[in-house]
């Protein structure tokens, strides 16, 4: 069994009120290593046995129209083993 | 007339936009997001809420709802179509409003009644105001941050369809104050406070809100 990850992130110029109070809470605790954080979302897609050059296609198609918001974010699609 | 006003799983403000509807003098008919056909329905209202429990993201879900689909194509069509804070979401999602809402810039859910000034009275949601009205209405969200490209926001202030505005401090981080937005035709109005909580002095802030309903029944006698 293969499992297909898409990653969203918002676009680099979309503010990420988010990312920011997490960069702002991490040298609270200590972490002084942050410059920037931005957060995002991860979904893993399993599939039967090794994925085929069609089934990424649709997965990047969903991608497109449902996982991501095309008008503020953008995605990466890739196979983990 | 007949006004339709969505409820899909989630959804709060279904109850307020239908007395709204009628308070202008129109009928209100329910419609369930599992809905095939409209009901023959001559307007629709997409209310406030969180629909699908806001999942992956706001009005992300709703969009593909089997009432959606006579909706979209109802709407491309001219039908007159509001969308209200959750619905505004649905619409951005949907594409039939360019743009997009993300999370208030300071992360708070606001919830105050606000002020707003009304800056296209040539919608069918928004002819029974004064172009500069200043109107108060309540305003209650959570991702309410109107984003677009520069190319997009350059075009809408060009071609006049930046339909309300907030005054004051930019409440959640909309670019250029945004609160309302039209498409080309002027039919399809998204708007993130809430007209429909604002009717009379008796349960709202103000009676502000009820243009927006009396509006639509205008737009559609003529």
């Amino acid at each position: 069994m293969a499992k297909i990850v898409v990653d969203v992130m918002l676009k680099p110029e979309i503010l990420d009120p988010q990312g920011k109070a997490v960069a702002a809470a991490l040298p609270r605790l200590g972490f002084a290593f942050a410059k920037d954080v931005r957060q995002g979302k991860r979904f893993e897609i399993e599939v039967d046995g090794e994925p085929t050059a069609a089934q990424l296609a649709d997965v990047e198609k969903a991608a497109e129209v449902l996982l991501s918001n095309p008008v503020i974010e953008n995605f990466t699609v890739r196979v983990e083993k | 007339m007949k006004i339709g006003v969505v409820t899909f799983p989630g959804t709060l403000d279904d109850r307020d936009a239908a007395r709204a509807v009628r308070h202008a003098g129109g009928i209100a008919v329910a419609l369930w997001h599992n809905d095939a056909d409209l009901h023959g329905v001559d307007a629709v209202i997409l209310p406030g809420g969180f629909s699908y429990g806001d999942y992956l993201r706001c009005g992300a879900i709703s969009r593909f709802s089997p009432v959606m689909e006579p909706i979209i194509k109802a709407a491309l069509g001219g039908m007159p179509l509001l969308g209200i804070c959750n619905g505004f979401q649905v619409l951005a999602e949907a594409h039939l409003i360019p743009g997009a809402l993300t999370r208030n810039h300071e992360l708070h859910f606001l919830c105050r009644d606000q002020k707003l000034t009304i800056e296209n009275t040539n919608t069918a949601w928004t002819s029974s105001y004064k172009q500069g009205e200043e109107i108060v209405i309540p305003l209650k969200n959570g991702e309410g941050a109107y984003m677009c490209d520069d190319e997009t926001l350059a075009m809408l202030e060009g071609e006049g369809r930046i339909i309300a505005r907030y005054v004051g401090e930019n409440p959640n981080g909309s670019r250029n104050l945004i609160a309302g937005v039209t498409n080309e035709g002027g039919n399809i109005v998204g708007l993130m406070p809430h007209p429909e909580h604002a009717i009379d002095s008796l349960t709202g802030p103000s009676a502000d809100g009820l243009g927006f309903f009396t509006s639509v029944l205008k737009a559609l006698v003529k």
